[in-house]
């Protein structure tokens, strides 16, 4: 890893958003990052998803500046979550290449490519059941984690330091994504808006330098959309990159700084949502007839 | 689940009722040792140690104290079948790692059962032509040989999941045993005999470790089991455990939150495969006589039903499993030759009535949790989380002041 650029902390923007700093201290990452802030961080290069004889996604090619929230949209089918699953590790891509850093993630097993830097969560929602709030957490913190089998077995120094802090950095999290009251509760009793929090939680415990959140508003009503949005939006503030893929337009437009559109598997616009928003092929793929009330 | 009325995030009134009504739901969960758990871990650590240092002595006391009604005499002499159900105890905790942590159903622990006893044997018995070690050495030898095999069985086989697993692990059950059968220095049927003990003579120069005289036995392997134990729960609460139960709750997930699910995998393997080499070596000592028609299917199905019986992924339903497997028959001498038709019925009640065991006990998973978790608990569930007048994006500010409030 070449020099390290200390990430960018918005503490003006975080006091705005009424955020305590020491708590957006404690959670902010520290990942080194080899890349300055609005340069690209992943590029996505002409990466194509076959599926048989379905092409899911042709030819894409977009990148991911730190420190920016980009938007993923589509229309359904159009291959979102398919290039998030592409770019996970989950899909081996047919063709093109996804760089973190500048470096491939090409082959690469998907924990490793989680401990490079890349976290996700998931559109229908994959907690652990079985374990609390604060235990799914400490799995994502665990990706960062050195004790061996040995050292847990003998309960060596490592792992009672490693245990003792991700208690700390567990409930700070809980704390930011605001459920901490409810660390103590089995992930499947929460309530549907807080697990959904809690799989952010989870995804920045693995200290991710780029988080991807697909659909993290789905089902949600409008209020907690809005809450949503400030979340994360306070979540780039603290210094994290952010990849949403989303269907609400409005949510989308409201918290993106650049928003990639594909449509049938294609990348069809590459812009601020300003221009997106007027953008006559959007407009036709997605947005259907222009309204008023858009934004 | 339902997607269109999630919960309000604000912490409205309706949200507190929720949050109160699930506490108490929590607390009430139905059947007949509930309250047990919940009770036990409300107590204060010096009290939790106190309680299992009675037991623990209780426990230890067993074979002395031969209490009416419990004992399995005079059918059975009791110190030895204290003996045999300890051993089968210890075989439920390690296959508890695999099956109960893990989530892997393992249909073929019994070959690891087999590795240890004929480790022991093959090391000790005069039978063997091969070098003779010291009993107790044979110990961590078969363990060691155990996990070899459990990490050669893991490594091509945990790629499959589900049903192909336990359809591998069977075969793997059976071909240890016919190995055992064809493999001329195995000895098939006619076995080994005078498998080693532990060293030791009494005031009248008897050896302590007879086959005849169980509870010697029955100390030793419960001090096994206590140190297993022991281990076991270190394991619990740290990274590996989490990983464990990642696995078992949702392996592509765990994967994709950096848990590297395939080397976990194979360590629980290795560890089960361990701790049933270890107790294989243990029944090889007591028993004193191994071959090849200890280590059928019906054996490992039997372990497996411990283990379901006692409450998958708790070990100390494992062990209370794993001791009533080995009780029953030698109890109700009456009925011993039922003894499959009666496990198959108990599993099915309790399958029915008690889907989590005898003892369904969630696994702790944080070294550390406990004084975070009954901060919650033991604070009243009528003060709300954060102000009820907050405002928008109130959730992050309130969880700021409740950080404040405890301050």
């Amino acid at each position: 890893m070449s020099e390290a650029i200390e990430p960018v902390i918005d503490v003006e923007g975080l006091r705005e958003e009424g955020v305590d700093l020491a708590l957006a201290e404690q959670v902010a990452p520290d990942r080194d990052i080899s890349v300055k802030v609005g340069d690209a961080l992943v590029e996505v290069k002409n990466l194509t998803m076959k599926f048989g004889g379905l092409t899911a996604l042709d030819d894409v090619t977009f990148d991911i500046k730190r420190g920016e929230i980009l938007g993923l949209i589509g229309p359904n089918g159009a291959g979102k979550t398919t290039c998030f699953n592409a770019m996970t590790g989950v899909y081996k891509p047919s063709s093109g290449k996804v760089l973190l850093e500048g470096q491939s993630l090409g082959g690469l097993a998907q924990h490793k490519i989680t401990r490079r830097g890349l976290a996700r969560t998931f559109q229908n929602i994959r907690l652990f059941g079985e374990m609390t709030a604060l235990e799914n957490v400490v799995v994502g913190l665990d990706a960062r984690h050195r004790t061996s089998v040995g050292g847990a077995l003998l309960r060596l120094p490592t792992h009672v330091r490693e245990e003792k802090s991700s208690i700390e950095r567990g409930m700070a999290l809980l704390e930011f994504v605001g459920i901490a009251d409810h660390a103590h509760f089995l992930s499947r009793h929460l309530p549907y808006g807080h697990q959904r929090r809690l799989e952010i939680a989870r995804a920045l415990a693995t200290d991710p330098k780029l988080l991807c959140l697909d659909e993290p508003a789905a089902g949600f009503n409008p209020a907690e959309k809005e809450e949503l949005m400030t979340l994360i939006r306070t979540i780039r503030d603290d210094g994290y990159t952010v990849l949403l893929i989303e269907h609400d337009m409005k949510l989308v437009m409201g918290v993106t700084d650049r928003i990639v559109v594909l449509e049938f598997g294609k990348k069809i616009a590459d812009d601020v949502p300003k221009v997106i928003r007027e953008d006559p092929k959007v407009v036709a793929a997605y947005l259907g007839e222009p309204e008023d009330d858009l934004a | 689940m339902s997607t269109t009325d999630g919960p309000t995030l604000l912490p409205s009134a309706g949200a507190q009722q929720d949050a109160v009504d699930r506490e108490s739901l929590g607390k009430q969960k139905k059947g007949w040792f509930n309250g047990l758990g919940t009770r036990w871990n409300g107590l204060p650590r010096q009290k939790q140690w106190l309680y299992l240092l009675v037991i623990v002595a209780v426990a230890y006391l067993l074979p002395i104290l031969n209490i009416p009604g419990l004992t399995t005499e005079p059918g059975n002499n009791w110190p030895l079948a204290l003996a045999q159900m300890s051993i089968y105890a210890l075989v439920a905790v390690g296959l508890n790692i695999v099956v109960g942590y893990a989530g892997l159903l393992d249909l073929g622990y019994v070959a690891f059962f087999a590795v240890g006893s004929y480790t022991a044997s093959m090391l000790t018995s005069p039978d063997s032509p091969y070098v003779h070690i010291p009993y107790l050495w044979t110990l961590p030898v078969a363990m060691a040989v155990a996990m070899f095999f459990g990490v050669m069985l893991g490594i091509p086989t945990l790629r499959l999941r589900g049903d192909y697993l336990a359809i591998v692990t069977l075969g793997f059950g059976e071909i240890v045993r016919i190995l055992a059968t064809i493999i001329p220095a195995m000895k098939g049927q006619v076995g080994f005999q005078n498998v080693g003990h532990p060293p030791g003579t009494d005031s009248s120069g008897n050896a302590i470790f007879l086959n005849s005289n169980g509870a010697p036995w029955y100390w030793l392997t419960l001090t096994v089991i206590i140190v297993v134990l022991l281990l076991a729960g270190n394991l619990e609460r740290s990274r590996v455990g989490r990983a464990w139960i990642a696995i078992r709750e949702d392996e592509d997930a765990a994967e994709i939150m950096g848990v590297p699910t395939f080397k976990y995998k194979v360590w629980a393997f290795a560890l089960g495969a361990s701790v049933g080499g270890l107790s294989g070596a243990l029944f090889a000592g007591q028993v004193g006589f191994v071959n090849n028609q200890k280590f059928d299917v019906v054996t490992s199905v039997l372990f497996l039903c411990a283990v379901v019986l006692g409450g998958t992924g708790n070990k100390v339903g494992a062990i209370v499993g794993g001791a009533l497997v080995a009780y029953i028959p030698l109890r109700f001498t009456a009925i011993a030759e039922y003894k499959y038709l009666i496990f198959g019925i108990a599993l099915v009640i309790i399958m029915i009535f008690r889907p989590a065991g005898i003892f369904p006990a969630r696994q702790r998973l944080l070294a550390y949790g406990t004084q975070v978790y009954n901060k919650f608990t033991h604070r009243g569930s009528d003060t709300p989380p954060g102000g009820q007048g907050e405002a928008v994006g109130g959730a992050h500010v309130a969880g700021a002041e409740e950080k404040g409030a405890q301050a």
